[in-house]
């Protein structure tokens, strides 16, 4: 391999953000390249600035280039001016860290964390100098790999990938590290073999090897060919313990999301929101010791210089350390004046208070996310948040110092009705009252979000709004504003894009036969589709119509509890029928309790795999309803027996090593 | 108590904003555990002051900075040249590769730099280009009495006079692809970019790697650095205009 940086140099400065393609971040390791080491390109499709931050990407940056037999880099989407200029100089995509040429790696690992990018993992494999599709690539090709959440239905880029990875990736990249170290040691040079080897390894998915099988427009499953698993399991870490990654977070040299120092304080969410696909993929609940959270902000403070260290989770307020982290990170002299973000906040009380005593600077906006307004539809999704909770949360922001409130809702959820939708305004509406209280002119800004239904969520067999209904709902709210300006004084509404929606909705839940569409959007240009500025529907709409499919048939339908979905050779460890009564449960409007805190449902997620919560705390903590729209005002009400650490038994079904 | 620096910012690093490196230097100062003076208010910054901004993609051997430090760092009095040199070391050690510092010394507060410096000599490198047309377009930019431009400033087109900040330029040498530049470009009362003198020569032309080789501030009819690097010499153009 050699550099491209001469090359590259010379044309940076034609491009926007140019710090974009330097790499050079503190952080960053310079491989040593050699014929025995397997070199991995970890990619994100998306701009440096929304990718740099991804903790992911970071962790198996660092666990792969502490192998011996590995060296990884990393690259992200080339903004489109820079796209331009590759091609236009006959330059390929490279890696940031030493400008390698992306073709040049054995093994390209795509991040996948949202629908709308890929189109960019099209792009950037062309750009590589690969072909698009696996089925044409040969021996002298990287191998292509996905992970991330969207890795859980990866049928509809099937045709595009060699394998899809699903669920925690550190243990498993040192596996296929083996299998490809092993596959190259041989020499055979053939690819269907290193294939069919990666298809032992457990998480590995090879596409290539199940076919699609439908009868008229319906899919009736995905099969294997010859003697691949008929279920791929995803890949649990018993203990993020055993895990302090990253352990020298990147630090970008220019502006990117979430630039901060972020530890990530438990891994898993059992809250049960029957929308979320993060909470149900990621079970159970894996804590962080207290102690080792403590070391990382402490050591990364120093290391980084940052000034501001995000708890990462789910549900931040939900760890069991929370309250002794925050203490300790806020006295301790060493970390200077460093203020401590905590995203995903839980609504209540109690966690604005720890808010409060972490942002001492910078108090402007707040954010919540109710999800819904009526508390019937609140039921329906498992947000069990009771009025009482968020008005105390309010009350106690804006009394606090805070005089932005942000609410997110989605709409378009399962047996929305007109009432529903219109209760938001009217949380909103009682939330500026509570405000006026305290403040002179507070605010508080509504987001709406199209709801779109998630595979591996008790919402999968769920058909989701037409984009007109999506509109005619964001229009109600519109229209219910400019009715009564006055009663709504204060309140600011914004809503996201109904196409945007839709075609999420589509990916998500599609089969193969979307491979087509994608490419075809993709061959017209249509990259950054995630990109207010680059959506354009037409594109898919285009496509869509081409290969004679429908929206109707693969967004909008409901679906039946008899049919085959695409996923359902995959396993996220949730059983089907636990999903199914949770889908009933949530037409019949019935909640369901964290089951950190009480005995289990059997979901699956921990008897399957042979692992349990690691939770430090046996009882939930203090602070309004907890979500469950019950008091629990003072915490701890709930009996329970848990084992703080899990408990690995010879000859259990454990899959982790 | 006040700290003025000098550094340079080379290679790949120069693809960064002065926005970003603003960012970086905050990060470093808080990585050695300089204790620095803090802005009051909603959301105290550390008290920091950059020079003139240079453009991204540009090289330079006299960037400077000044620090404002909190008083537990002391007075003047408690600042040797050693401690002024190992702060450098430190802080050239927390800066990404390519910012490096040269030199620390304390500093009265006076006029900021952006105001005290009133030109600023440029290496441009020209793709391209051989010696004796690149005089011959030097001579002619030169003998020229005026060089107007429009350019267009907060959203309207306005006319300037380029030529008062053309204070000296030469054809110093030739490069592997092309010749190199010297020039001397008033800053008050705005900067003259290196890009904007070569596309004011006829035919414009591109700048290849450009380099600030010094900031001057005036004193009288002389011209000093504001603060000198005891190890980079200080070139500069030798044609007066």
């Amino acid at each position: 391999m050699s550099s491209l940086w001469s090359e590259l140099e010379r044309v940076l400065g034609e491009v926007q953000k140019p710090a974009r393609y330097i790499g050079c971040e503190d952080g960053m390791t310079v491989p040593d390249h050699h014929p025995d080491a397997v070199a991995w390109l970890l990619l994100y499709p998306d701009t440096y600035e929304v990718g740099l931050p991804n903790q992911g990407l970071q962790i198996l940056y660092e666990i792969l280039n502490e192998r011996p037999d590995a060296v990884a880099e990393r690259s992200y989407a080339p903004w489109t001016d820079m796209a331009e200029v590759l091609r236009r100089e006959g330059l390929p995509l490279f890696s940031v860290d030493t400008h390698m040429p992306a073709g040049e790696f054995d093994i390209l690992a795509f991040n996948l964390a949202a629908e709308l990018v890929y189109t960019n993992v099209l792009e950037c494999l062309d750009l590589a100098g690969l072909p698009i599709r696996a089925a044409d690539r040969g021996p002298e090709h990287p191998l292509v790999l996905i992970g991330g959440h969207c890795s859980y239905n990866p049928e509809p880029v099937a045709d595009f990938v060699d394998a899809a990875v699903l669920g925690d990736g550190e243990e498993v990249v040192g596996e296929i590290t083996e299998v490809v170290a092993a596959w190259k040691a041989a020499g055979s040079g053939s690819r269907p073999e290193l294939l069919q080897a990666l298809s032992g390894v457990s998480g590995v998915y090879v596409p290539s090897l199940y076919r699609a099988d439908f009868d008229g427009g319906l899919l009736t499953g995905v099969v294997p060919i010859d003697d691949a698993p008929p279920v791929v399991e995803k890949r649990t870490v018993a203990d993020l313990a055993d895990w302090p990654y990253p352990k020298n977070q990147l630090v970008p040299l220019t502006e990117v999301i979430h630039d901060r120092l972020n530890v990530e304080v438990f891994r898993g969410c059992t809250r049960g929101c029957r929308f979320c696909q993060a909470g149900m993929i990621t079970r159970p609940v894996r804590e962080r010791p207290a102690e080792q959270v403590r070391t990382m902000i402490a050591e990364g403070i120093r290391r980084t210089g940052y000034d501001e260290v995000s708890l990462t989770s789910l549900s931040t307020a939900d760890f069991s350390g929370i309250q002794e982290v925050v203490a300790a990170t806020v006295a301790d002299d060493a970390c200077g004046q460093v203020s401590v973000s905590l995203p995903s906040l839980r609504v209540d009380a109690f966690t604005v208070g720890i808010a409060a005593e972490v942002q001492r600077a910078r108090r402007t906006g707040l954010t919540f996310a109710p999800e819904a307004g009526s508390w019937r539809m609140r039921q329906v999704i498992n947000k069990l948040i009771s009025e009482e909770d968020l008005y105390s949360a309010v009350e106690a922001a804006y009394s606090q110092g805070w005089r932005r409130v942000k609410l997110y809702f989605l709409t378009g959820l399962p047996t929305e009705t007109d009432e529903d939708t219109l209760a938001i305004l009217e949380m909103a509406r009682k939330c500026i009252e509570v405000g006026r209280r305290h403040q002179r002119s507070p605010s508080v800004t509504v987001s709406v979000g199209g709801f779109v239904p998630k595979p591996f969520t008790p919402f999968q067999w769920f058909g989701q709004n037409t984009e007109d209904e999506l509109r005619r709902k964001v229009g109600l709210l519109r229209e219910e504003l400019k009715r009564q300006p006055k009663a709504y004084r204060g309140v600011q509404l914004k809503w996201h894009d109904a196409r945007a929606s839709v075609v999420e909705g589509m990916m998500s839940r599609g089969d193969r036969r979307l491979g087509r569409v994608i490419e075809d959007v993709w061959r017209a240009g249509g990259v950054f589709q995630e990109w207010g500025e680059h959506f354009d529907i037409r594109l898919w709409e285009a496509a869509m119509d081409a290969h004679g499919m429908s929206f109707e048939d693969l967004v909008y339908r409901h679906r039946t509890a008899e049919e085959a979905l695409p996923w359902d050779h995959l396993s996220a460890g949730l059983h089907k029928d636990f999903l199914w009564q949770d889908w009933r449960d949530a037409l019949d409007e019935v909640g369901l309790e964290d089951c950190r805190w009480i005995p289990c449902y059997d979901c699956g997620a921990c008897t399957g795999f042979g692992i349990e919560h690691v939770v430090a705390s046996a009882v939930p903590p203090a602070g309004g309803s907890q979500g469950t729209g019950q008091d629990r005002s003072t915490g701890g009400e709930v009996p329970v027996a848990l084992t703080s650490r899990p408990v690995a038994e010879q000859g259990s079904e454990m899959v982790v090593a | 108590m006040r700290l003025r620096v000098r550094y340079v910012k080379k290679g790949k690093v120069r693809f960064t904003s002065h926005r970003d490196v603003a960012r970086i230097w905050e990060r470093a100062l808080r990585r050695v555990g300089l204790a620095m003076a803090y802005s009051r208010g909603f959301s105290p910054r550390p008290k920091l002051s950059f020079g003139l901004a240079l453009s991204t993609g540009h090289e330079s051997e006299a960037e400077f900075l000044e620090l404002e430090l909190a008083d537990e760092e002391g007075g003047p009095a408690d600042w040797s040249t050693e401690r002024g040199s190992d702060l450098a070391e430190r802080l050239t050690g927390a800066l990404p590769t390519g910012l490096d510092v040269v030199a620390v010394v304390p500093t009265e507060k006076g006029d900021s730099l952006q105001q005290a410096v009133t030109s600023c000599t440029w290496s441009i490198e020209v793709d391209g280009v051989g010696m004796e047309e690149m005089n011959a377009w030097v001579a002619d930019l030169l003998s020229r009495e005026e060089i107007v431009v429009e350019r267009e400033r907060k959203g309207k087109p306005v006319v300037e006079d380029l030529r008062p900040h053309v204070l000296a330029l030469d054809v110093t040498g030739t490069t592997e692809t092309g010749v190199r530049l010297l020039a001397d470009l008033g800053t008050q009362p705005r900067a003259l970019r290196p890009t904007e003198l070569l596309a004011a020569l006829y035919p414009p032309l591109k700048a290849g790697t450009v380099c600030r080789m010094n900031q001057w501030m005036s004193q009288g009819d002389e011209r000093e650095e504001p603060l000198t690097a005891p190890i980079v010499p200080a070139p500069s153009a030798t044609v007066p205009a």
